[in-house]
């Protein structure tokens, strides 16, 4: 069940009237313009013992992913595919907000955004992780941890996912007799087979304004979100509406346009990224 | 999941889709409202063979009352599936899939909901999908908008979806399960038109910024008539005396 927040931050008019009177100037309190993201850092291979990893920090918010590699059965009605699973935690130390528990209806949607962006443009080549097709496939499970939460946990959440994938390597495996493999995760082979990039733009309506990579600050005086995502040739991968309120035609569109170039920012710290090692 | 059939084809030569529609075509659709007795509203709503029921319970005292806000009604809203409603049986527990489809539909009601009526307050919407054949979250929003007008819940507006899809290469309204697991894309849409709102935005696969804009301006059209139908649909469910 699905139920309105009821312990969001309570953010004083004065700090919205203040935050409004400044986008009237099309400048935000940290000095960006409406349509910058943020500071963006992206460090790879921060846990040796993942087969992939990233942290990515987006202004102060922070997040690591990590990417664990097994053998598994494929899905019947793809058998010679391997598995992409991404799952989400928001645990309790990044937040005053977060509880323990199983996962909650935004931690749940977030995986779930990330998983079709990269599933739906196939960022993967899944079919390249077939061991042996129909019955032995490579599992990737991709692991979102937010550490620090200071807004926009999608864009920084997408930024370590896709990071993390371009860092993991294949481990080293043998093929039994009996048929088994025999995995030795000490030995790290092959990269994933990535056909493309993608980053999501995560673009706030306050008011009339919308605005590019939101504070957590900003997000408690959003109306609504929509993440969008995109791929190196700008193409429009998935999108997303979020938040208790609805947005014109037109304010989705304009969105749209803005997260393509906006992206830009985000793909050159994930290429600098990935380019270093 | 996206199930790639090889072969199979969902255009044909005279522009047609796999069950006869043209691409800016609804399936046949039926609305009831005050199908069940104990709810406080309810509805049904068919298109196709999708099928899905809402009831509405409230402004009530939440169960957990720590869940009450000070100044508005909360709104609790639980989208799920039958365990027959599909062709392999769908467990009944809560998947992941109806954690997010439940917190999309919410936030696609939320926007006419005149919550601030009734502070201290839950307003529940159950939307059980009876058979799905594709646009069964969008067919939730529909069927939950009439249910809370049925219940009596001031409204700013009413709300209705669909599924806008893209299937061989032609931008098509209301995309079945087929389309929708063949397809390249699969763009469910609600909007509340009266107040010039899009209330469920939501993108699965690759469009070009000018296919999105098509999409976008199909669902909206779509989406304008079945919010006339529902107008239509709450009129005729209730008794005018007469004189009036």
């Amino acid at each position: 069940m699905s139920t309105t927040p009821y312990k969001l931050p309570i953010v004083p008019m004065i700090k919205k009237q203040s935050y409004l009177s400044l986008y009237r100037k099309g400048a935000r309190i940290d000095g960006r313009d409406l349509e910058t993201p943020r500071n963006v850092r992206i460090e790879t291979g921060v846990i040796e013992k993942a087969e992939g990893s990233a942290i990515a920090r987006l202004g102060n918010t922070q997040v690591i992913a990590g990417v664990k590699i097994d053998v598994g059965s494929p899905f019947r009605d793809t058998p010679d595919q391997g598995v992409l699973t991404v799952h989400a935690e928001f645990v309790p130390l990044a937040s005053p907000l977060f509880e323990p528990g199983p996962p909650d209806e935004n931690a749940v949607e977030l995986a779930r955004v990330v998983d079709r962006s990269l599933r739906e443009v196939g960022a993967v080549d899944l079919s390249s992780l077939a061991i042996r097709p129909g019955e032995k496939v490579w599992m990737l499970w991709v692991d979102l941890y937010i550490l620090d939460h200071d807004g926009n946990l999608f864009d920084a959440s997408m930024l370590a996912a896709m990071a993390a994938l371009l860092d993991a390597r294949l481990p080293e495996y043998e093929e039994l007799e009996s048929g088994e493999i025999m995995v030795d995760k000490s030995r790290k082979g092959e990269p994933l087979k990535i056909d493309h990039r993608v980053v999501t733009v995560t673009i706030a309506k306050v008011d009339e304004y919308l605005i590019v990579d939101p504070t957590l600050d900003e997000e408690t005086i959003a109306d609504a979100k929509i993440v969008v995502a995109v791929d190196e040739e700008k193409r429009i991968v998935g999108a997303q509406k979020t938040g208790g309120s609805g947005m014109t035609r037109e304010e989705i569109l304009k969105a749209v346009d803005i997260a393509g170039k906006a992206s830009e920012v985000y793909f050159k710290a994930l290429n600098e990224a990935i380019s270093k090692g | 999941m996206t199930v790639k059939h090889a072969g199979l084809r969902l255009i044909d030569e005279k522009g047609l889709r796999h069950d006869g529609r043209r691409p800016d075509e609804l399936r046949p659709v039926a609305m009831r409202v005050g199908v069940l007795s104990n709810a406080d509203g309810s509805a049904l709503f068919e298109i196709g063979k999708t099928k899905v029921l809402a009831a509405v319970y409230g402004p009530r005292e939440p169960p957990q009352r720590h869940t009450m806000l000070p100044d508005r009604a909360v709104l609790r809203v639980r989208y799920h599936m039958a365990p027959f409603s599909t062709m392999d049986r769908k467990s009944p527990a809560p998947s992941r899939r109806e954690i997010e489809l439940s917190k999309v539909i919410r936030e696609a009601l939320e926007p006419v909901v005149i919550a601030e009526l009734y502070p201290r307050t839950a307003i529940d919407v159950f939307v059980e999908v009876l058979q799905a054949d594709g646009g069964t979250r969008t067919a939730g929003v529909t069927a939950a908008s009439l249910a809370l007008a049925d219940a009596g819940i001031p409204m700013k507006g009413l709300v209705a979806g669909v599924a806008v899809g893209k299937v061989d290469g032609v931008i098509v309204l209301d995309v079945d399960e087929l389309e929708d697991s063949a397809g390249e894309a699969d763009l469910p849409i609600a909007a509340a038109p009266d107040i010039g709102l899009i209330t469920l935005f939501q993108l699965n696969g690759v469009l070009s910024r000018q296919e999105l804009e098509e999409a976008v301006e199909m669902g909206l059209s779509a989406i304008r008539r079945l919010v006339d139908m529902e107008k239509e649909t709450l009129r005729s469910s209730v008794t005018v005396m007469p004189g009036e």
